[in-house]
């Protein structure tokens, strides 16, 4: 058989919805693709560790430091499926992680955001997740198995992330003048960066296309950049609270939503590593590696010993 | 002929042997597991994913954390990966293929009268 012949069958496979498993043939572009995009997705649970992390010893009660705890457990579980899924596709767990701390892959620029205010846990929660949600929906359904069943574990575990986010900006939209004035703060500004997670525009997007016929994603950035928008609107008048946008309004023959222009400069410029937390991000992610280091080899070292002592007494 | 094909068509993440990386990490030694769990008494442990681990005690205790947080099971089995033998698919044709005619293995293939009743 030909690679002509190859990829038809493997586009067959894609066309009527049978999942491509690891040791199936692939073209090279379709296993790149994946490794990248599942890497990055990893890469994102984990630095997303660190801004919620900030808040961990200074939650306001017992309760919201459990929580906090708890869905920062998730995120990296959500970390480590995603890397056996990237696995899986001939990537080592060392190369994926190396090109992490020295930068060379992109993780989710919505984490090169400060977290300055309690709030900011609600609105992470609510918003940040909220828009995570919509795209892991989405990727439930993605043609790379282990993506996908990694993928049905997370959405499974994520809902309560949403919930807890918005459970606590619900709390402070009900409080005294300074804590509704927090709570309005923090989705001021996250919402427009929440609006760019869904990555540029369609017209901008070199790699949807591609993605698309490949069903790697099921809807293109604008598609669900809409979706979230409309499901937001909706849940923010609960909070009595607004969303900085002056052009938001229904669109009756749309049936949607408009909203105004996603300022992308901002986008590019976090992309590129010019956020106002990237450098620390990467700081903390380095520093925590190294300093496991010690961990990692006594971890090993103590393994080795047990199985030599296992040896002997077998002898 | 396939070989061939598949190798050049690696993308630039190294050699690859037989569709996997090596799965002990370099760095630090520790092997990749597979883990498989029992959700509940009476049914079959499930693969449920893949996790890092210094040993099999390191590796029950890392399943626990990652894939038993929500009471997800009572019963972790890990085994390394590297001891799990899998078939290929490209062979799918020829392992299977016995299985296709021989449909007077199911039930349905036998034509009785409906006084029979269930059987």
């Amino acid at each position: 058989m030909q690679i002509q012949d190859f990829e038809k069958i493997f586009q067959g496979k894609i066309d009527t919805e049978i999942k491509i498993e690891p040791k199936d043939w692939m073209p090279d572009a379709y296993r790149k693709t994946n490794v990248r995009q599942i890497s990055q997705h990893a890469h994102s649970e984990v630095v997303g560790m660190l801004p919620e992390g900030n808040w961990i010893s200074r939650a306001p009660s017992l309760k919201r430091k459990a929580i906090l705890l708890a869905k920062v457990q998730d995120e990296a579980g959500h970390g480590l499926y995603l890397y056996s899924a990237a696995e899986t596709l001939g990537v080592s767990r060392d190369e994926m992680i190396e090109q992490l701390l020295t930068g060379k892959a992109k993780y989710s620029s919505i984490f090169n955001y400060p977290t300055l205010t309690w709030a900011d846990m609600g609105a992470v929660g609510w918003l940040v997740d909220g828009a995570a949600i919509l795209n892991q929906v989405m990727l439930c359904r993605t043609s790379y198995g282990p993506y996908a069943r990694a993928m049905v574990r997370i959405c499974k575990e994520e809902s309560f992330h949403q919930r807890q986010g918005f459970e606590i900006l619900l709390v402070l939209s009900k409080g005294t003048p300074e804590q509704k004035a927090m709570c309005q703060d923090a989705i001021n500004r996250w919402w427009w960066p929440s609006l760019m997670m869904f990555g540029p525009k369609d017209t901008e997007s070199t790699n949807s296309d591609q993605s698309m016929k490949w069903k790697i994603k099921r809807k293109t950035n604008d598609e669900l950049r809409q979706q979230f928008v409309d499901m937001v609107v909706g849940q923010i008048k609960v909070l009595g609270m607004t969303l900085p946008d002056a052009d938001l309004k229904w669109n009756e023959e749309r049936n949607h939503y408009d909203f105004g222009e996603i300022d992308w400069n901002e986008f590019w410029a976090v992309v590129k590593g010019n956020g106002p937390c990237n450098k620390e991000r990467l700081d903390a992610r380095n520093k925590a590696h190294a300093e496991g280091a010690w961990v990692r080899e006594a971890a090993m070292a103590y393994a080795e010993k047990k199985s030599k002592k296992l040896e002997r007494k077998v002898a | 002929m396939n070989n061939l094909i598949i190798k050049q068509y690696y993308g630039d993440y190294g050699e690859i042997e037989t569709g996997a990386a090596s799965t002990t990490s370099a760095e630090t030694g520790w092997p990749l597991w597979e883990v498989f769990i029992r959700s509940k008494q009476g049914l079959d442990h499930k693969h449920a994913g893949s996790l890092h681990a210094a040993d099999a005690q390191m590796a029950i205790e890392n399943a626990r954390d990652v894939y038993t947080r929500r009471m997800e099971g009572v019963s972790i089995w890990v085994v390394e990966s590297k001891h799990i033998t899998a078939s290929n698919p490209d062979e799918a044709g020829e392992l299977y293929e016995p299985a296709i005619d021989k449909v007077y293995r199911h039930p349905t293939f036998y034509d009785l009268p409906d006084e029979v009743g269930h059987m």
